[in-house]
């Protein structure tokens, strides 16, 4: 899985246009992951002031606003890639449109059935 | 060969083997621990086989298929009675060289931390024991056995391959792997703490893998050029202290004691480096700095133009402050000690050093061989404030008194 990250101050700086620029880079590079059938599937998410968080608080779940975590950079899209091992995931995010624009992308695996 | 001895230089090759073979580190190392056991019971009384490395790569191999047939029948785990099935297939695997190369490139993965892949490197291919590597880089043997857990359960897990990379990749790869084993060479060289056995250890096992890299990548000249590097090194590590543990200068140190056999080799390799290099690499110009000072008959005989010359390319393919400073040095011993401190006081100035002790060392020991003593111990004095190293400290101290007297 693909976690991407965005410093969502650098985000809003940059022009409508440079962030539509990105996305449609995105979409045309996902399309051709999706044709080699490497892409599984994936999104962006909506600005982290969208975010609400649920924690059990005196036995109660309780809802907050705001994310997780206040963190410079937010999650603010993932990726699904079936690939054989990391090299070949790295590869790809080494490509990535969305790193070349200033992102980060975490890899992270994603578990096959219960925890061990 | 003593069956330690066996254990001490073949582990990394027969460890990558059964790795490649079994698919999985604990499991593999497990069955060479096993092996090596049934070694110590059965060869001092039935003598040592033909083959010691099929042996045990043999013995290991059947220790860890009936391992996983116990474990796939308790837990009925389909993937294990599978894989147990496969093993059971196969035909004897021999060692192929490339199997070291596949081990060293997984333990070197960029995606471990740096001190996780140098103590992985070390276990693995080294066949130092956990408590061996806490030992030498000063951790409790708790937080290293810890590292090293992490380490293999992110490999499983993030699935780091078991592979050489591919061409493309290979050279940013390969240059990973040479940080780790320099890294390891540095860590016994340069330390002025610890047992100075598990030093030199440290020291022979860098050596070691960097004849492996060069044996293995033939066509890497960077790789001979990290090798050359350390052999010139480390020929001279017998007289760098003195009896008392403390520091001899370059130019003080016994040239007769220095391992003259090291040295041609080393300086063989350096040829081979700078010829087939294009551009020469980092490696391969230290070394032939180094070279230059091994092969001086003596201190004032040292060609500094050359290495002045040698700092220049250098400067060019590696620009760093600390290769600039080094530089600084040759132009003086060259050109002249006001022009070095005048490369040397730029460099003051850029602040990028402020907090490397051994740039107010080159300006004291510039100052005092101007004879500008009042300078010098104030320049000793700065470098006091920065050092921690204590065999350079009583070094620095006495240079004090010298100029402050």
């Amino acid at each position: 899985m693909l976690l991407i990250y965005r410093d969502e101050k650098l985000w809003e700086e940059m022009s409508a246009q440079q962030r539509v620029a990105a996305y449609q880079e995105t979409v045309d590079f996902t399309e051709g992951l999706r044709r080699s059938g490497v892409y599984q599937g994936g999104a962006p998410l909506e600005h982290v002031s969208t975010a609400t968080t649920v924690r059990m608080k005196q036995g109660k779940p309780v809802m907050t606003d705001g994310p997780f975590a206040e963190t410079k950079e937010a999650l603010g899209g993932y990726g699904i890639v079936e690939a054989k091992d990391l090299d070949e995931v790295l590869s790809i995010v080494a490509r990535h449109p969305l790193v070349r624009a200033g992102l980060s992308i975490e890899v992270r695996p994603i578990r096959e059935g219960p925890p061990q | 060969m003593h069956i330690e001895e066996i254990f001490r230089t073949e582990h990394g090759r027969i460890l990558a083997t059964l790795i490649r073979v079994l698919g999985d580190f604990d499991v593999a190392e497990e069955a060479l621990q096993e092996a090596f056991e049934a070694a110590l019971e059965q060869w001092p009384a039935a003598g040592m086989p033909d083959n010691p490395v099929a042996w045990l790569i043999g013995t290991a191999r059947h220790k860890a298929i009936d391992r996983l047939r116990r474990r796939a029948r308790l837990a009925q785990k389909q993937d294990e009675i599978a894989r147990h099935l496969e093993l059971l297939a196969e035909e004897e695997e021999a060692p192929v060289p490339e199997d070291r190369l596949r081990l060293i490139f997984t333990c070197c993965h960029p995606a471990l931390a740096t001190e996780a892949q140098v103590a992985l490197t070390l276990r693995t291919l080294g066949g130092l024991s956990t408590e061996e590597i806490a030992r030498a880089f000063l951790v409790p043997a708790s937080t290293m056995a810890q590292r090293i857990v992490r380490a293999k359960a992110k490999i499983r897990a993030a699935r780091i391959p078991y592979q050489v990379p591919l061409d493309d990749a290979l050279t940013e790869r390969l240059e990973a792997v040479m940080v780790v084993v320099y890294l390891v060479f540095n860590e016994g060289y340069a330390a002025s703490f610890g047992d100075r056995l598990v030093r030199h250890e440290l020291c022979d096992q860098a050596i070691r893998l960097g004849r492996m890299l060069v044996e293995l990548l033939p066509s890497r000249a960077e790789s001979k050029g990290l090798l050359a590097l350390m052999l010139l090194h480390d020929a001279r590590r017998e007289t760098r202290l003195d009896g008392a543990g403390d520091i001899v200068l370059l130019e003080d140190q016994d040239r007769a004691r220095w391992d003259r056999a090291q040295i041609d080799e080393g300086a063989e390799l350096v040829e081979f480096a700078l010829r087939e290099g294009r551009p020469p690499g980092p490696y391969a110009l230290q070394a032939a700095i180094a070279a230059v000072h091994a092969q001086a008959p003596t201190a004032a005989a040292t060609d500094w133009a050359q290495i002045a010359a040698l700092y220049d390319v250098l400067a060019r393919v590696h620009p760093t402050p600390v290769v600039e400073l080094n530089r600084a040095v040759a132009v003086a011993m060259s050109a002249g000690f006001e022009r070095g401190l005048a490369l040397v006081d730029e460099l003051d100035h850029g602040g990028e050093l402020d907090s490397y002790h051994l740039l107010p060392v080159a300006r004291a020991e510039l100052l005092r061989r101007l004879g500008r003593h009042t300078e010098a111990a104030e320049s000793y004095r700065r470098a006091l404030e920065l050092v921690s190293n204590d065999a350079e400290r009583r070094y620095l101290e006495r240079r004090l008194r010298e100029v402050a007297s």
